[in-house]
C-alpha cells in the first residue's frame, strides 16, 4: 500500500527524521494561509501516487503567499501525466506546501527488504547522487551505491550508519546525523511492516543539516491486519476504481490495453493465458485472478466487472479447478452472463475439480457460449471472435 | 526415489480442524498419504476422522515420529506455526498459507538457517510424489508416476502442465510448487539441486514467472552444476511493469525481472525454452526420446 508524501513525512517526523516544515492543503486559499504562516519562499508539491512529478509540472515554487495562491489554483484539480502515471494521468486533489529548503547537495537513501538468495533481510541503499530514480543511479554510477544489510535478529547497529556515511562521503556532524536518521528509519520500518522507505533526495541544507526533501513509503498489505491506523492512510482516489472494487471483492484485476477479456483462477495461469492470447495474435484486455476460494457470487461479480469494461470484445473464462470447483464457476456464470447488457461472445473452458457438473450446468443454461477442451484451443477461439 | 516426499514420510497436518486443513487432509489421504497426526490449538487429545489431534507439534513428533508437515493456518499465525515446526525438528515443512507478512518471512528464513528443516512455500500448492502421497492441494487426478521432476512458482498453471504431461503418458517423480511470494523457504536452486541428485528424475520442467531474480539464479545453477536436461517456461511476457500480477512476488521491478530476460538467461544456461506452455509436453517427449542432448 502506498501513501502520500505528506503522510510519509509526518510518520517519519514522529520517528525523529528531519523533514521541512509544511502542511497539506486542498484549496488555493489554504495554500495561501500556510505560505503566510511559513513566512518564507515555499514549494507546492502535487500529492499523487506516482513519481516524476517535477518534470510533469507537479512541483512549483512560490515567492509570496499570493504567488503560492495563484500557482496552487493552477495545480489543484489538474490531471497530472508523469512518466509513471500512464497516459490517463492522476488528478491532483491535495498538495503539500513546504518551506523551501536551500540545499547544497542532494543524496539518495532507501531501506527495502532484499529478496536476493541468502540475503533475505532489510537492506539500506545510499548514494551521493540524489534526485533521480534509483535504477538510473544504479546504472549510471554503480560505484556510488553503498549497501548495508541488517541482520533481522540482531537489528541495527550504529556502525552500519557510519558505514553508509562513509559511502556518502559524510564526516563529523553529518555522519552522526545520518547514523541517527538511519537508525530511526530502521525502527520505523520494522515496527510498521514497511516494504519501502525512500528518501530521494536527502538534502544537506545551508546550515549543514540533513533533511528529507521527499519521502516515499510502501506498507505490506498483508500486514495491515496488525496496523489498523495505517490502513486509514490509504487514499482510494489514487487506485483505479474497478481495480479497487475487485480487491474489495477478493480478487486481483488489472486493466490492460487490449480487447480480449479473461477470467482465470491462479496468477500464474492468468499470466500464461495472457501470453497465449498474444501468441494467438490477440491482445489481453486485463489480468483477472479469481483465486482459489471464489464463490459463485464472486465469479458473477468478476464477470460483471469485466463486461463493464468498454474495450472488451470477447470474454474468455479459463479455469483449472483445484480448490476452486468448476460447478461453482458455472453457477456464477449462469447468474451473470444472461444479465450482461452488451452482446459480447463468451468462451468457456472448464477443467479439473467437478468439471462434469460444471459443464452440465452450463449446458442447461439459457445463454450462448463457445467452449473448448484445451487451453490453447480456447484462447485461439476467443481471439478469433474479436 | 523421488525428492523430499516419499513412502517414509509421516505427515502431521497443522490446522487440521480448519476448513482448508480438513478438506486437504482428506484429499491427501485419498491420494495415499500417511497422515499420522493433526495439530489444532485447543483441540488436543481429540480425533479428526480417526486421526489423533494434539495442541502441540512436539507431541505429534513424540507419539508418531512425524517427519513432514502441512501447515494450513491463517496468515496471522503462520510464522508461529512454522517456527514451532522448525523447533520440533520436522524435516519437511510445507506451508500453503497465502498472505504471510514479508517481515515474518524474513524471520522465518533466519530460523530455517542451520536448522534441520527444509520448508516449501508459503503461498504454494505443495508437493506431490505420485505413488507415495502429497502435502498441499494439487488436484489428485492430474498426476502419474514417472521420471520428470516439476518445479514451479505457480499453482493452477502447474496443474495444467502436469495434467498435460500425464495425458501424454509422461509421469512425474515429484512435483514441487515453491510459491509465488518474494521470500520462500526453498527456491528453484534448492529444488534443482535435489532433482539433479535424484536417480528417478531424468528431466526437470521449471515454470517461472516475472519478478525477482530466482530464475536468473536457477540459470547460473543449471549452467554450472547440472547435467540433466531442463525445460523451462516463464509466465508474464505480456505483463506490464510495476504492477503486481496476483502473486506478491510477481512484479517487474527492473529489466532483469521480465519474462524475456529470464528466458534468455535460462536458454544461455542450456535449458530448452517452451514459448508456448501447451507445447511443454511435446518438448519433454522429444528430449526423453533422445532427440536432444544438452549443449
Amino acid at each position: 500500500m502506498r501513501i502520500h508524501e505528506f503522510q510519509a513525512k509526518e510518520l517519519l517526523r514522529r520517528y525523529g527524521v528531519p523533514v521541512p516544515l509544511g502542511e497539506m492543503a486542498q484549496t488555493p486559499e489554504s495554500v495561501r494561509k500556510i505560505a503566510l504562516q511559513l513566512g518564507t519562499k515555499v514549494v507546492i508539491k502535487a500529492q499523487i501516487h506516482a513519481g516524476g512529478r517535477g518534470k510533469a509540472g507537479g512541483i512549483l515554487f512560490a515567492e509570496t503567499p499570493e504567488d503560492a495562491y495563484r500557482k496552487a489554483k493552477k495545480l489543484i484539480g489538474r490531471t497530472l501525466v508523469t512518466a509513471q502515471t500512464g497516459p490517463e494521468g492522476k488528478r491532483v486533489q491535495k498538495v503539500m506546501v513546504e518551506r523551501l529548503t536551500p540545499v547544497r547537495k542532494e543524496m539518495y537513501l532507501a531501506l527495502i527488504i532484499s529478496r536476493a538468495r541468502g540475503m533475505e533481510c532489510p537492506v539500506f541503499m545510499a548514494s551521493s547522487i540524489g534526485g533521480m530514480e534509483i535504477e538510473k543511479i544504479a546504472t549510471k554510477a554503480p560505484e556510488e551505491l553503498a549497501t548495508v544489510a541488517v541482520h533481522p535478529a540482531v537489528g541495527f547497529s550504529p556502525f552500519q550508519g557510519r558505514k553508509l556515511a562513509g559511502g556518502l562521503g559524510l564526516k563529523d556532524s553529518l555522519r552522526e546525523q545520518l547514523t541517527d536518521i538511519v537508525k530511526n528509519i530502521y525502527d520505523f520500518f520494522v515496527q510498521n511492516d514497511a516494504l519501502l522507505v525512500e528518501i530521494n533526495p536527502l538534502g544537506i541544507d545551508d546550515q549543514e543539516r540533513l533533511v528529507a526533501l521527499d519521502a516515499k513509503i510502501q506498507f505490506d498489505e498483508d500486514a495491515l491486519f496488525r496496523h489498523p491506523k495505517l490502513k486509514e492512510l490509504q487514499d482510494v482516489t489514487q487506485v483505479d476504481p474497478l481495480e479497487w472494487e475487485s480487491l474489495a471483492a477478493g480478487f486481483r484485476y488489472i486493466v490492460l490495453d487490449g480487447d480480449v477479456g479473461c477470467i482465470i483462477n491462479g496468477a500464474g495461469l492468468a499470466m500464461a493465458t495472457m501470453d497465449l492470447i498474444k501468441l494467438a495474435g490477440g491482445k489481453p484486455a486485463n489480468f483477472l485472478d479469481v483465486g482459489g476460494g471464489a464463490s459463485p457470487g464472486q465469479i458473477a461479480q468478476a464477470f460483471r466487472i469485466l463486461a463493464s469494461h468498454p474495450n472488451v470484445k470477447v470474454i474468455l473464462i479459463n479455469v483449472f479447478g483445484g480448490i476452486l470447483r468448476c460447478d461453482w464457476v458455472a453457477a456464477g456464470l449462469c447468474e451473470a452472463v444472461p444479465k450482461m447488457r452488451r452482446d459480447i461472445p463468451v468462451v468457456i473452458r472448464l477443467q479439473g475439480t467437478n468439471k462434469e457438473e460444471g459443464r452440465r450446468l452450463l449446458k442447461e443454461a439459457d445463454f450462448h457460449f463457445e467452449t473448448a477442451e484445451g487451453l490453447f484451443e480456447a484462447v485461439q477461439k476467443a481471439v478469433s471472435l474479436t | 526415489m523421488a525428492i523430499l516426499f516419499d513412502k517414509n514420510s509421516r505427515v502431521v497436518s497443522q490446522g487440521i480442524t480448519g476448513e482448508t486443513g480438513r478438506f486437504h487432509t482428506r484429499e491427501a489421504i485419498k491420494f495415499g498419504t500417511r497422515i499420522v497426526a493433526g495439530v489444532a490449538v485447543g483441540k488436543g487429545e481429540t480425533f479428526f476422522d480417526g486421526i489423533p489431534v494434539y495442541d502441540r507439534v512436539v507431541d505429534a513428533v513424540k507419539r508418531h515420529g512425524t517427519n513432514a508437515s502441512g501447515i494450513y493456518v491463517p496468515p496471522a499465525s503462520a510464522m508461529d506455526a512454522i517456527i514451532e515446526q522448525i523447533e520440533a525438528g520436522i524435516s519437511l515443512i510445507v506451508c500453503v498459507t497465502e498472505g504471510i507478512p514479508l517481515h515474518d518471512m524474513v524471520k522465518v528464513k533466519q530460523a530455517l538457517k542451520g536448522s534441520a528443516s527444509r520448508m516449501i512455500g508459503p503461498n504454494c500448492p505443495g508437493i506431490t510424489t505420485p505413488g507415495d502421497g502429497k502435502i498441499g492441494f494439487m488436484p489428485n487426478f492430474i498426476h502419474k508416476k514417472g521420471h520428470v521432476g516439476v518445479v514451479s512458482k505457480s499453482g493452477t498453471l502447474t496443474y495444467e502442465i502436469i495434467w498435460q504431461l500425464t495425458q501424454m503418458g509422461i509421469g512425474q517423480s515429484t512435483s514441487v510448487g515453491i510459491g509465488g511470494d518474494p521470500i520462500v523457504g526453498s527456491d528453484f536452486v534448492d529444488i534443482l539441486a535435489l532433482f539433479e541428485q535424484d536417480s528417478q528424475t531424468k528431466l526437470i520442467v521449471l515454470i517461472g514467472e516475472i519478478g525477482g531474480d530466482a530464475e536468473h539464479e536457477a540459470a547460473d545453477f543449471i549452467k554450472e552444476k547440472m547435467k540433466k536436461p531442463v525445460v523451462a517456461f516463464v509466465a508474464g511476457r505480456t505483463s506490464p511493469p510495476g504492477k503486481r500480477m496476483g502473486h506478491a512476488g510477481a512484479i517487474i521491478g527492473g529489466a532483469r525481472e521480465t519474462a524475456q530476460e529470464k528466458e534468455k538467461a535460462l536458454k544461455r544456461a542450456g535449458a530448452t525454452i517452451a514459448e508456448n506452455p501447451v507445447e511443454i509436453g511435446v518438448v519433454v517427449k522429444e528430449i526423453l526420446a533422445g532427440a536432444y542432448t544438452r549443449s
